[in-house]
């Protein structure tokens, strides 16, 4: 039964290969309740498949799952990769673990406040009263309120990207997972999104957090974890990262060479 | 100007508009069912339903329709096969074989129109949608489903118009609807264009509306195509 000292996820032994390419060598990461995990790496280093594979978006070949003590069920196929063996507890699982994706994929057809409630109403069966109630605190937490019955395409990135974090709330999520959230936006509306997801740390949410965003990592994440070539090539605190006593030479490159594009 | 013919005409067309109407409902209706069904077949991804789904949209938007509404009611019933069977009432009628043909032929442009709006779904709304915990019904019927609808509506309305003006084939088949008075006027007066030019007045008034419904339905489903202005 989960208690306080069950981690909210751990993932051990991730692999993942797409044709003969391997993307993930054997990732494991462990996210304790309220941990703010940030997820670095150079493009094609594996850290958003690592993310896409936790909720099953992709489907990981080797390695286990575990969201709040609960492990997803695999099997393998004849052909020697995986797929879930338990089609309902994938569902389940992933309505436990909020997704926000680089390009925000609100539903086109559906208002703000509609998008909010969609899954909560249908997946989660909740009385739809409640739902819009909630769906309206929680845009009001993103500071976007006044835009419960625009459509995605009347908005800024900015706003659609905290409409879309509302909306993965509004499932109450034991854990969080954000796929480069603001790297598909406008610089001058980068600023908005990372102030909602700071808030969001500070209340204790447990989020992993795949991204670009330095300051983010350092001064907002518990943890950070550094992937190059689908391993883990650092992990720690950002103190121990981003100090002078880090021991990987790739990440002070990669971190260097961060500084220079900012 | 004779009025009093050209009244008695438009009369009579009029009254043979509801069979022409009823064909078409019928046969864009079973079309909208069989479309569906081979666009599931189609997509499905199960190999032999795929090549059938293909084969049967091959062979019916291949063929002229009048063909295909000839072969099913002159040339099905030359089976005693046929003739036994529990189908026979309904074959041997040229009401059902007329229905029976169009809905056949516009299913597989209709499956064709499904399968492209199914082809031009946002992925990332899906995976948005999956990612949520839905499942593969809920997925359908609350996504999917609403979407390809709103991509799938110009061409629809297109195919749904095109076959009011092809039910006037069912004319050759001996059923009474407004093609085939218009003929039997033309040959039992001899005046060619009056009942010809009526009759394709209100063939013409007929699309106009369906063609203004489906503007109607289409501005109601896409508001979030539309700037806001408030």
């Amino acid at each position: 039964m989960p208690d306080a000292t069950t981690p909210a996820l751990r993932v051990e032994g991730m692999r993942k290969r797409f044709g003969r390419l391997e993307v993930l060598k054997g990732v494991s990461a462990t996210a304790e309740v309220g941990d703010v995990i940030s997820i670095l790496g150079s493009s094609g280093s594996g850290k958003s498949t690592f993310l896409r594979c936790i909720n099953l978006l992709e489907t990981p070949d080797e390695g286990t799952v575990t969201v709040a003590g609960e492990m997803i069920k695999m099997r393998k196929k004849r052909d020697g990769t995986a797929e879930p063996a338990d089609g309902r507890q994938v569902e389940r699982i992933r309505s436990e673990l909020g997704m926000v994706f680089q390009s925000f994929n609100l539903w086109s057809h559906l208002t703000v406040l509609e998008n909010l409630i969609e899954a909560p109403v249908h997946v989660q069966k909740r009385p739809r009263a409640e739902c819009v109630e909630e769906a309206r605190a929680l845009l009001q937490k993103v500071g976007i309120a006044d835009k419960a019955d625009y459509y995605p395409s009347q908005m800024s990135g900015g706003q659609q990207q905290r409409a879309a974090i509302a909306r993965a709330l509004a499932m109450k999520p034991k854990v969080m997972l954000f796929d480069e959230p603001t790297s598909a936006l406008d610089p001058e509306l980068v600023g908005e999104v990372l102030r909602v997801m700071r808030a969001l740390a500070e209340e204790g949410r447990t989020m992993l957090v795949v991204t670009h965003e330095m300051s983010f990592a350092r001064d907002v994440s518990s943890r950070v974890m550094f992937l190059h070539q689908g391993m883990v090539e650092a992990e720690g605190t950002p103190a121990e990262l981003f100090g002078k006593d880090c021991t990987s030479e790739r990440f002070r490159q990669f971190i260097s060479g961060q500084a220079q594009k900012a | 100007m004779d009025f009093a013919f050209l009244t008695d005409t438009f009369l009579r067309l009029m009254a043979a508009l509801p069979l022409t109407l009823e064909v078409w409902a019928l046969s864009v209706a079973f079309g909208a069912l069989i479309g569906m069904g081979v666009t599931w077949m189609r997509v499905g991804g199960v190999r032999w339903l795929e090549r059938a789904a293909r084969a049967y949209v091959f062979v019916f938007r291949g063929s002229p329709l009048l063909v295909q509404l000839f072969v099913i009611y002159y040339g099905l019933s030359s089976f005693p096969a046929v003739r036994a069977s529990v189908f026979w009432p309904l074959l041997r009628d040229p009401f059902y074989c007329a229905v029976l043909s169009l809905a056949l032929c516009t299913a597989a442009y209709q499956s064709e129109i499904f399968r492209g709006a199914l082809a031009t779904l946002p992925f990332g709304q899906l995976e948005a949608a999956k990612a949520c915990g839905m499942s593969r019904w809920t997925l359908f019927s609350r996504i999917v489903f609403p979407i390809a609808l709103r991509q799938a509506l110009p061409a629809y309305s297109t195919e749904v118009i095109s076959m009011t003006k092809a039910t006037a084939l069912v004319s050759l088949v001996t059923l009474w609807d407004m093609m085939s008075v218009a003929t039997k006027i033309r040959n039992d007066t001899a005046i060619v264009y009056e009942p010809l030019l009526i009759a394709g007045a209100i063939y013409f008034v007929v699309n106009v509306v369906i063609a203004r419904a489906f503007m109607a339905l289409e501005h109601r489903l896409t508001p979030h195509l539309r700037a806001r202005t408030a």
